[in-house]
């Protein structure tokens, strides 16, 4: 396992707004089929990081390094057809088209590039359905996604980063505003997707973390405090003071 | 048995989600073409001019429509997209002396070339400023026709011979200025466009571009390159109001700087809003509507413009997704 290369890695990359450092000289690497939360208080820069993995926004300087190509150049859109798909902090679904509308956008994507199967009605009802059934969403599919209640707006959102069929998925706060009999749902969803493939979990619900990441990040003022496997991170003293309130 | 229900939803989502236009849809289509074809022998021949003048201005709303109403892109420019088609075809019979074919072809690459470079340009903005930028775009259109009266006549404009508006074919010749020919012309245009725009809306091209009105950020983090399918849907919409201005001039004859001007941009819009945006039958029930009204109007006062905005203020309660969009919303949800 050592001799693989990781899936993501990013060295010395930073961003500034202004005179903020939102990332400082971050330097990570992510083992492919690892799920990894990044952990860390408000402001700490844990969107802005995978903003910048995914392309949303523009590095200062540094580099994002995916599956060995050096991609911080790389406009967003074609960074997601490499396989970097990413699910809004704050939900963005198309509201006025229907669950499953929503979901073939994303399926119809990938079956532009995907030249064996191709583009039919047949591949995009079946994929669509089946990202959709995966999130448990299927009964759901002919309704308008403004309509349908937050809990299952959220599902609808990862139900479209799966219709990627992403190498590497970003969840950006993904129980936010959930209940919790939906978290708990939610925890056996991402170990679903988890096993097939590699999951970086930005979340602040600590529960969620525990049960679900193999390997934590914890940041502070943009840069690494710590890392490690949930019980050093929850041992570790630094962590402690900074964010879990000792 | 939840297989079997996850196996019915699957169908029940088969026979919903098409690539191209239901039976019923294209039923429709099909009957509203057919019943403009049986107006050609029916109508009065003052009536019959007008539906001509309605069916080729029909189509630059439909142009319109795909970037403003599909697209959900706010140009306010769309005028210089027609009077380039208009130019293009016009200037070339008057002054060069081709035939209509050529000079039909010259009206479209003036349009589709002008759409490329201006949608270029003015697709680095949205919005109000996206307003601004395409209205600049059209002044400067504008002006430049009144810059080069020499050779356009300015307001005034040119007449294109009678002579020169002969369409060829290997069998015949098509006499332009005749009264049924020039009708069914113009249909077959509007009928080719109006296909082209059914197919495309329910295509996955017309899709995105309902996607990225609806939510381009979303779309970009699909993996969708917002900016190549908002320019493709520019340069489409240019070339369609292209068709539109080239087929004016060599079917009424008639090219001058007027069709250029600002309120060439606004009345699309107009006939868009009225008749239903993102819908593919709005753009012909609004320039239609518009027309009538106008046209009554103002055979009985002088102040028509004061009815025409009574009666836009009307449809904009009665009606505030335009006729099409709110018959679709109301009673027909499959309308396309």
């Amino acid at each position: 396992m050592a001799a693989v290369t990781p899936l993501l890695v990013t060295r010395d990359l930073c961003r500034t707004f202004g005179g903020l450092r939102a990332v400082d000289q971050v330097s990570f690497s992510l083992p492919e089929g690892e799920t990894h939360a990044i952990i860390g208080p408000n402001g700490a820069g844990k969107t802005t990081f995978v903003s910048l993995i995914c392309g949303r926004v523009a590095p200062s300087s540094g580099s994002v390094v995916f599956a060995g190509d050096e991609i911080s150049r790389m406009p967003a859109h074609r960074r997601v057809r490499a396989g970097i798909a990413y699910t809004f902090q704050i939900t963005s679904v198309f509201a006025n088209l229907t669950a499953f509308d929503n979901v073939a956008l994303a399926v119809q994507r990938r079956l532009i590039d995907d030249r064996a199967r191709g583009l039919s009605a047949r591949a995009l009802t079946e994929q669509g359905m089946d990202a959709l059934t995966r999130v448990g969403l299927a009964e759901h599919a002919g309704k308008v996604a403004g309509n349908l209640s937050y809990g299952h707006q959220r599902l609808l959102e990862v139900a479209m980063g799966l219709a990627l069929k992403p190498r590497l998925l970003i969840l950006d706060e993904p129980t936010q505003g959930l209940s919790d009999g939906e978290i708990d749902n939610f925890i056996a969803l991402v170990r679903q997707i988890g096993a097939e493939a590699t999951v970086l979990l930005i979340e602040h619900n600590m529960d969620v973390v525990m049960a679900l990441a193999e390997r934590i990040t914890v940041m502070e003022q943009g840069r690494i405090l710590a890392q490690g496997t949930p019980d050093e991170i929850r041992a570790d003293n630094a962590v402690q003071q900074a964010y879990l309130g000792g | 048995m939840p297989g079997r229900a996850e196996g019915g939803v699957t169908r029940a989502m088969a026979n919903r989600i098409k690539l191209t236009p239901s039976a019923k849809s294209l039923a429709l289509h099909a009957g509203v073409v057919l019943l403009l074809l049986a107006l050609n022998f029916l109508l009065p021949e003052y009536h019959r001019g007008v539906f001509a003048r309605v069916l080729v201005l029909a189509v630059f709303a439909m142009g319109y429509n795909l970037a403003f109403g599909y697209t959900g892109l706010l140009s306010l420019g769309h005028a210089m997209f027609f009077a380039a088609g208009l130019y293009g075809a016009g200037l070339t019979v008057y002054h060069l002396e081709w035939s209509v074919w050529p000079a039909f072809a010259a009206g479209l690459a003036a349009g589709t070339g002008l759409a490329l470079v201006v949608g270029f340009l003015a697709l680095r903005t949205t919005g109000v400023a996206f307003m601004i930028v395409t209205l600049m775009f059209a002044q400067v259109f504008y002006l430049t026709t009144l810059y080069f009266t020499t050779y356009t006549r300015g307001e005034e404009g040119l007449v294109l011979p009678q002579s020169s508006r002969v369409l060829a074919f290997p069998g015949g010749a098509l006499n332009l200025s005749d009264p049924s020919t020039r009708y069914l012309v113009a249909l077959t245009l509007f009928t080719l466009v109006l296909t082209v725009i059914l197919f495309l809306v329910r295509a996955p091209f017309g899709r995105s571009l309902v996607a990225i009105r609806e939510n381009d950020e979303r779309m970009r983090m699909l993996g969708y390159n917002v900016f190549a399918n908002k320019l493709a849907s520019v340069v489409l919409s240019g070339l369609f109001c292209a068709a539109s201005g080239a087929a004016y001039a060599v079917l009424f004859g008639y090219v001058g700087s007027g069709f250029a001007a600002i309120q060439y941009s606004i009345l699309p819009l107009l006939w868009v809003l009225v008749g239903g945006a993102a819908t593919t039958l709005g753009p012909l029930i609004g320039t239609l509507f518009m027309f009538y009204v106008i046209d009554t109007a103002s055979s009985y006062t002088t102040a028509h413009l004061l009815v025409v905005g009574l009666v836009l203020i009307g449809v904009i309660l009665f009606f505030p997704k335009g006729i099409a969009g709110t018959v679709r919303g109301r009673w027909l949800p499959w309308l396309p």
